[in-house]
């Protein structure tokens, strides 16, 4: 997995609340059998019309936002589905880090399986960063994964709480079963002390 | 220290815990449908490695299989068949339990679990989809997680967890006549939001849960995912293992006593904490359906469009643009809303009990919708649905009896509708786009599904219940 130590970039506006997993990627797009690709396809009933056309008033379709890195997104961020064909899309679109008041527990735990940061901040100050992402290309918001810390456009500089594990495993670019294999002997024990208490499993 | 139901599952699965708090938690049944695992299985034949436990591994397709008679000649729409096909090179290579397309026992995931005796009480369950809630409904830790998790799921048998803090949703006294276990499970996220249980695993309790049947209860732990929770339960009570007993892979003779023994320890001690309590009187939840885009968006069939103006912050862009996208203007009755369009069936209503529950409405009517269309959950919902004569009714009332899967909830499969019709569905999911692009779905129990597609619009069950009797 890529690492993700720090990020400066473009933060693209999404004020709605409850921004679905069906509308980060529709269904059709679920039936491919690999990871890549996705990110044409990003918000796909929102970004393009019935005929494929661009719908211009779309966020991440004007100029501005095309290299955006990053969104600023209202509550409840991702809800919905478990398909990580959203975090999938996301990343496959350029976007690494999310900031937002909340999200769907399952698609949070998702994005950091693919080196993404989903950074969770109050209200306010999600606000001032929405501002700031409505200035387009001229406000640039920073983040530090190390430290914990977002800085908006104006230097302002935001603290945010994540697990220990979850940013140890970003920092290094680890991967989940590698870890997990390492204390094998732990579940064989686990297996078959539980394989006697109820054998019925 | 006292504990509740979900904090006995959890010690009794913890593999290890760091200081933090991450814990590795052991599986104990993991469901695999062929959307959300060809990269898990992909990611393991590129690192060489195996599935850990096969046996407690169970793979069934169910989104992308075609519902209508002729699939039998295989499907026609060549990503379907791909994803599909990939499922079963998977499940034959690794040697996981597998019910394939034309199996009778082929069906939605969380159907054929509970159905074939996998799913029992005091189990953690898993599957690379989000209902996965649904098993809760037998006191098991059941939750969804993504396809990098089903791949660990694969590979090691846990799954890297930080406990959930514990809510308790209490359903006090009994319901009404005309109101479901669909109208209570909507009704909590109308109270709670989609956001509401974020962060916590729920237990439902109460007498109106009591009485519900094992398929009532999966119904409402189905929607714990739309309310945010983690996983939604019930503890088990004689109703759960009645329904277990005599399934394929329940247990039997000695170890169906200990199982059980071990089961009737499986509820929330009286003193237990809670860090966070919901309570609603059964009597005050009515028949309800949903006018929005979002699973919260709910209301008494007798109500109006609510004014977007009437709802505070985000939301009131939100439920601007839910209008928009559903074509209703505030203040109209709930009851004027023509519907084009009905589906029954899903994980959440595509059980027995539902088809019963549609049928008997529908029984020596005709219906005045354009489309209607029942999706038994499993082949073997189906048959029994035809050994009990509901089908033949289905049919005469003009419906389309369909083979098992998830069909028209997610509209993976040709069943789609087209922009801007309007479908009375008994799913769990109206987001924009779900049933079809442009698609409008309007939530709601089996027996309102039945009386919206007779009428034609949004109907109160409970005046066509007067007119039956
Ligand atoms: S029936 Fe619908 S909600 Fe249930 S598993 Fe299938 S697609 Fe998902």
């Amino acid at each position: 997995m890529e690492k993700f130590t720090t990020l400066t970039g473009v933060a693209a506006p999404m004020p709605l609340v409850n921004i679905d997993t069906d509308m980060i990627i529709p269904k059709q797009f679920l039936k491919t059998i690999q990871r890549s690709g996705l990110g044409k396809n990003l918000f796909d009933e929102m970004r393009y019309d019935d005929q494929g056309n661009e719908i211009p008033d779309f966020v991440l379709n004007q100029p501005a936002y095309r290299n955006a890195q990053i969104l600023i997104a209202g509550d409840n961020f991702g809800c919905g589905s478990s398909r990580e064909h959203a975090p999938w899309a996301l990343a496959d679109f350029g976007i690494k880090a999310i900031i937002s008041t909340s999200y769907a527990d399952i698609f949070y735990n998702n994005c950091f399986k693919n080196g993404m940061l989903p950074i969770i901040l109050p209200q306010e100050q999600v606000d001032i960063l929405m501002e700031d992402a409505r200035k387009g290309e001229n406000a640039r918001i920073s983040i530090d994964l190390e430290s914990q810390t977002v800085t908006s456009a104006d230097g302002q500089v935001f603290s945010f709480e994540l697990d220990t594990f979850k940013k140890h495993c970003l920092l290094n670019g680890l991967d989940d079963i590698g870890l997990t294999l390492e204390k094998v002997t732990k579940i064989d024990t686990f297996e078959e002390q539980a394989g006697q208490a109820r054998p019925w499993v | 220290m006292p504990k509740t139901l979900y904090d006995k599952i959890w010690d009794a699965h913890l593999v290890h815990e760091d200081a933090d708090g991450t814990a590795l938690l052991y599986i104990d049944r993991h469901l695999v449908h062929e959307v959300t695992s060809p990269q898990a299985f992909e990611g393991l034949r590129m690192a060489g490695r195996k599935v850990r436990a096969p046996d407690k591994t169970i793979a069934v397709p169910d989104h992308n299989v075609p519902t209508t008679p002729d699939r039998e000649n295989g499907i026609e729409n060549e990503e379907s068949r791909i994803q599909v096909d990939a499922l079963d090179r998977n499940a034959r290579e690794f040697g996981v339990n597998y019910y394939p397309v034309n199996d009778i026992r082929q069906g939605i995931v969380h159907i054929v679990g509970p159905e074939q005796g996998w799913t029992l009480p005091g189990m953690t369950v898993v599957c690379g989809d989000s209902h996965t809630a649904t098993h809760g409904a037998f006191g098991a830790l059941a939750h969804g997680i993504g396809t990098s998790e089903v791949e660990h799921v694969l590979a090691t048998q846990t799954l890297i967890q930080k406990k959930s803090k514990n809510m308790k949703v209490e359903i006090t006294g009994s319901l009404l006549p005309g109101v479901t276990a669909k109208d209570i499970t909507l009704s909590v996220i109308g109270a709670t939001g989609t956001a509401g249980g974020t962060g916590y695993v729920i237990e439902y309790c109460g007498q109106a849960i009591e009485e519900l049947s094992m398929e009532g209860r999966m119904t409402v732990c189905n929607m714990a995912i739309e309310g945010g929770a983690r996983a939604g339960l019930i503890a088990p009570d004689e109703k759960t293992f009645a329904y277990v007993k005599g399934r394929p892979h329940a247990p039997k003779g000695a170890q169906w006593d200990a199982a059980l023994a071990w089961w009737k320890t499986l509820k929330s001690d009286p003193d237990a904490h809670w860090d966070k309590v919901v309570t609603l009187r059964a009597e005050d939840i009515a028949p309800v359906v949903t006018w929005g885009t979002s699973p919260e968006d709910v209301l008494p069939i007798t109500e109006v469009v609510p004014d977007p103006q009437s709802f505070a912050g985000g939301k009131v862009d939100a439920a601007r643009r839910a209008l928009d996208y559903m074509g209703l203007k505030p203040g109209q009755k709930l009851t004027d809303i023509e519907i084009d369009t009905v589906f029954i069936g899903s994980c959440t209503n595509g059980r027995i009990e539902d088809l019963r529950a549609a049928a008997e409405i529908l029984k020596g009517r005709k219906i005045k919708v354009k489309r209607a269309m029942v999706v038994p959950g499993s082949g073997l919902v189906r048959a029994q649905a035809e050994e009990e004569g509901l089908a033949q009714i289905f049919i005469d009332a003009g419906f389309e009896w369909r083979l098992a899967g998830c069909s028209m909830c997610l509209a993976m499969n040709p069943d789609q509708l087209s922009p801007g019709e309007r479908c009375a569905a008994t799913s769990n999911r109206n987001f924009e786009g779900r049933q079809g692009r442009g698609g409008r779905t309007h939530l709601m129990s089996p027996a309102m599904a039945a009386a919206a597609a007779i009428t034609g619009r949004l109907t109160d069950i409970r005046d066509m219940m007067a007119t039956i009797a």
